[in-house]
């Protein structure tokens, strides 16, 4: 047992080698939400990162879709209800008041307004412009009944999970899920 | 500290290479910063450097939103005159520090 264990090597830890830092070149950011708060952060970043010089691109699934449909883009709301960061020392229950998520939503913008923040069509068509590129998903767009002429001129496709896929090609690309 | 050198003259930039002082630029600092960006500036170009400082004199945050609301240029002409993040190299060219926006 002992010559066996003497024969065994102990095994050195490689000296890590130093990497360069690689940069972020391009973002595929995947919204798949229809919360005001979550579609913002979609678009400041797909925005930024074209502010940054880096590619973007973005794809609109489930209720995020919500965000790149004509009749709804300018009028998504926030959650009252269900959201515990929201105003947290009101009463749940008040959140499910008639007209509360309305009047939530209401102030939000209004707040966004004194920041300069566009709405959301209009920070779309600022994406398109800095040759950013939006999709709608397939199978969500289906599943909504949504045809290519429901959605915002600046969308460029309504797209397969494939198709998604090929668009984060390239070295240096990094996926947001949101 | 950095510096740049033009016509022997030196003049202080910070460590990414906007100007210390936007009272030192000139139009031709505008093209020597312009050249480290591979951009050839033509009138287009100054028209936007004059409006970014002009507007940065006066104290408003600048962003994209604002440029492209300027009258001057679109969004999509400011993308394509200063390509690789336009409101950056635009300041930087301009003389003014860089901007904080995040939109």
């Amino acid at each position: 047992m002992n010559d066996i264990l003497e024969k065994v090597q102990p095994k050195v830890a490689e000296t890590p080698v130093k990497k360069e830092k690689a940069k972020v070149k391009k973002v595929l950011i995947i919204c798949s939400k229809g919360k005001i708060e979550d579609v913002y952060a979609a678009l400041v970043m797909a925005n930024g990162a074209l502010m940054e010089g880096m590619e973007a691109k973005m794809f609109f699934t489930f209720f995020g879709l919500e965000a790149i449909t004509r009749k709804h883009a300018d009028h998504l709301h926030t959650a009252t209800v269900g959201n515990p960061a929201f105003m947290p020392s009101m009463p749940t229950m008040m959140g499910g008041l008639p007209g509360f998520e309305a009047f939530a939503s209401y102030m939000m913008k209004k707040e966004m307004d004194k920041l300069d923040m566009p709405h959301v069509t209009e920070f779309i068509q600022m994406i398109d412009a800095g040759g950013g590129e939006i999709f709608a998903c397939k199978l969500a767009a289906d599943m909504f009944h949504l045809k290519k002429e429901d959605f915002l001129p600046e969308v460029k496709g309504i797209i397969t999970v494939g198709d998604m896929y090929a668009l984060a090609d390239g070295e240096g690309t990094q996926i947001i899920f949101i | 500290m950095e510096t740049l050198v033009l016509n022997n003259q030196k003049i202080e930039v910070n460590a990414e290479g906007y100007l210390k002082n936007a009272s030192d630029w000139t139009p031709e600092l505008a093209h020597e910063i312009a050249q480290g960006a591979n951009i050839v500036l033509t009138d287009k170009h100054f028209e936007v450097l004059h409006w970014l400082r002009a507007k940065q004199a006066e104290g408003v945050a600048l962003s994209i939103r604002k440029v492209g609301n300027s009258g001057v240029v679109d969004i999509k002409q400011f993308y394509a005159l200063f390509p690789g993040g336009p409101l950056k190299i635009s300041s930087k060219i301009a003389g003014i520090p860089k901007p904080v926006s995040c939109i």
